[in-house]
């Protein structure tokens, strides 16, 4: 009786510390993220990782620019309030350089780190340190409509086309009367907006944002000769009201059958091959995004990443759930519970070699291809100081880019020259980068 | 002797009056309408918009990715206890400058209004400093103080509108009677200024629910009211239209609600001695 209490009480005993230990070491992580796709879909699956470790993941969903405002305050205070937060590939250079956040080169064995692409890899590292892990990524390139090309009598070859002749396609494909306009792009004002377009499209015309000594060069005439021609194809052949249209308004019309080309982010492949949310799945086509009087950096280079703030106390769990979400097996995961097509994209060359993603995803090579072709770091013709295609990696570049795309989209809009836009922009960049002590 | 009015002025001014009313409410009534609509008809034409079936899987989504009641207990506590906390504070001095004006009071006054002319962005920082260091970061108390803080001048100023419109002598005849100044406050003053207070509450209930610099710079998961409910549905890239016009109808029902039954006090103390 008394061997049976001692041992029932040691059984007990052990029950209890067992219990206490998990609970011990169960940790509550903060979340901040942006609100998209493939984000839900991270949400969703995540208690997974939780049920796994014993862990919680609190969410902190914001739209991207709240959110950029919202982290950038609590990790320069230090405040500590999130343990895991998504950034994107223009904030991880200049803020692992700050030191604002933790270095993620040891993941443990099992994270395959050659299997990321390298330019993603790369442009969210600083001189060899891993930053943030990637939870998909983007370049861009030509959505455009197969039946109304061949309709026109339009075909596309493999070579990557000039934009004069892209613009001599969209002069044949506008149709308005028939609710068919020759081009969509963006139009709406801010550096992640109408920018994204027109970055890649200034650096296929030779252009750059600053030289050798940091001198803005926004009155060149690489500058003048792309922001004309992007003003005159879309006042010609672009849907009305394009000075407002972002991605998101470009995306719904193309998906409505509105436009016949669209130059945009690869991601947006997903959604317009789906039936469900788009018209023109089973008419839509890919090339790459064209040059003009060069190739190097005429598709953009994005990803959204993951990365853990220097002010975080919980880095061991923080790390566990970044090597469990942007691993091989958390990709399958997506694809066998939400459908390949939905797996997060531009990544990892496991999910572009595995054949259920490619058949799912017609657009697969076009867009592996596309970022395997991005360089951030030698993005233009002439030689620059910066990294970033349609960015460039400094501080400062946000207001600079806010500002020339609102000088640019006035101009779309009609309310000023395209001279008079270049000449107000490069004032204030001149100013900025003086004040910044960038030009002495 | 009233002036009479046509019957065709009458009908000219109703006519106006609604077409008024029907364009501020328009962007709500539209915001409704696409919370009933799938994403890709929300982002139709106007009359495709109408057109398209209507259905409640927005609302649905909404209620299955974000914990609604949360977010919703955290917006009764912090603007509740902000106006409560802040009518505590905000009587008294009322009193003071409305019955026992000194030479400054009215610089006094200027002054506490100034500080609503200050950007809110302008002082993120400090407070976000003195917020990390005293542990406030993601509470609720910490709304609660930081939004008392931010509406009292508001409630100041109104209360000491209405309190000026009460006749200093029937509180110096409860003095005479030998009230106390506490029972001279809640006994003769209060019942009098019951409509302006009730409007002074309803408006800075409403200014707490609806504030968003705040609400989402000083909280993350435990401490986020609507607002923050409302931002996770706003993208810039994916079609959320529907999701978002659902979260915003679900975030405004229960303060629209509360406007709609207490309208005739919120009018009433809002013409509080305008008509005299």
């Amino acid at each position: 009786m008394s061997i049976k209490r001692t041992l029932l009480g040691m059984a007990i005993t052990a029950a209890t510390l067992t219990a206490l230990a998990a609970s011990a070491s169960a940790e509550e992580l903060t979340i901040a993220t942006v609100n998209n796709a493939d984000m839900i879909i991270m949400q969703k699956l995540s208690p997974e990782w939780e049920q796994k470790t014993g862990n919680k993941l609190n969410w902190v969903v914001l739209e991207e620019n709240v959110l950029r405002q919202r982290v950038t305050t609590d990790i320069a205070t230090k405040g500590g309030s999130f343990d895991v937060v998504t950034i994107g590939a223009y904030e991880t250079p200049i803020w692992g350089e700050k030191g604002w956040l933790n270095t993620l080169n040891d993941l443990g064995d099992g994270y395959d780190y050659p299997d990321i692409f390298e330019p993603v890899r790369n442009g969210l590292s600083v001189k060899d340190n891993l930053y943030a892990v990637p939870f998909y990524a983007e370049s861009s390139f030509t959505f455009y409509r197969k039946d109304l090309f061949e309709k026109a009598g339009i075909e596309v070859g493999k070579d990557q086309i000039t934009y004069d002749q892209f613009a001599e396609m969209v002069a044949k494909l506008h149709d308005p009367d028939n609710g068919i306009y020759g081009t969509c792009q963006r139009g709406k004002a801010g550096w992640g907006e109408n920018m994204a377009f027109i970055g890649p499209m200034v650096n296929a015309f030779g252009g750059r944002w600053f030289d050798m000594d940091w001198q803005p060069q926004l009155t060149s005439e690489p500058w003048k000769k792309a922001i004309n021609y992007y003003v005159d194809l879309l006042t010609q052949y672009g849907p009305p009201g394009a000075p407002a249209n972002g991605h998101n308004e470009n995306r719904a019309l193309f998906a409505d059958g509105k436009c016949a080309t669209w130059i945009d982010a690869t991601s947006a492949a997903g959604y317009i091959y789906n039936p469900k949310d788009s018209r023109v799945a089973d008419k839509t086509g890919f090339f790459q995004a064209p040059k003009e009087v060069t190739d190097k950096g005429t598709g953009w280079f994005w990803a959204w990443a993951l990365a853990i703030p220097s002010s975080s106390t919980k880095v061991d769990a923080a790390k566990d759930f970044l090597k469990w979400a942007t691993s091989k097996e958390y990709i399958a995961m997506v694809g066998e519970k939400e459908g390949w097509v939905a797996a997060p994209p531009g990544t990892r060359a496991s999910t572009y070699a595995n054949p259920k993603y490619q058949e799912a995803a017609p657009f697969a090579d076009t867009v592996k291809n596309a970022i395997l072709a991005t360089n951030p770091a030698d993005p233009t013709l002439e030689k620059v100081p910066y990294t970033g295609v349609q960015f460039v990696a400094i501080p400062e570049f946000q207001g600079i880019g806010n500002y020339v795309g609102q000088q640019i989209s006035a101009a779309l809009a009609g309310q000023q020259s395209v001279d008079q836009a270049l000449e107000n922009a490069q004032q204030f960049a001149v100013r900025e980068m003086t004040k910044a002590g960038y030009i002495k | 002797m009233a002036r009479a009015i046509s019957n065709k002025r009458k009908a000219i001014n109703t006519m106006a009056a609604w077409s008024l009313g029907l364009l501020i409410f328009f962007p709500i009534l539209w915001i409704a309408i696409l919370s009933f609509k799938t994403e890709i008809d929300a982002i139709k034409g106007p009359l495709d918009v109408l057109s398209a079936t209507w259905t409640l899987e927005s609302y649905s989504a909404v209620q299955e990715r974000s914990d609604y009641l949360k977010h919703f207990t955290n917006s009764v506590i912090i603007s509740l206890g902000s106006t409560l906390l802040g009518l505590l504070i905000a009587i008294p001095a009322a009193w003071a400058m409305a019955f026992v004006p000194a030479r400054r009071t009215k610089d006094v006054l200027m002054w506490m209004l100034s500080t609503k002319m200050l950007p809110p962005v302008g002082v993120l920082i400090p407070i976000y400093l003195i917020f990390r260091d005293t542990g406030l970061l993601d509470t609720r108390i910490g709304l609660v103080l930081v939004l008392m803080l931010i509406n009292l001048p508001i409630i100041i100023w109104m209360l000491y509108t209405y309190f000026r419109e009460i006749p200093g002598e029937i509180l110096e005849a409860a003095r005479m009677d030998g009230a106390s100044l506490g029972k001279e406050v809640l006994y003769v003053l209060t019942p009098m200024a019951i409509p302006g207070m009730a409007s002074t509450v309803l408006l800075n209930i409403i200014l707490s629910w609806n504030e968003a610099f705040w609400t989402l710079n000083l909280t993350a998961a435990k401490a986020a009211p609507l607002t923050a409910f409302i931002a996770s549905y706003s993208s810039p890239e994916g079609l959320f239209y529907a999701k978002l016009s659902a979260a915003s109808i679900m975030a405004i029902a229960p303060i629209l609600i509360m406007g709609w039954f207490s309208q005739k006090q919120l009018v009433r103390g809002l013409t509080f001695g305008a008509v005299k």
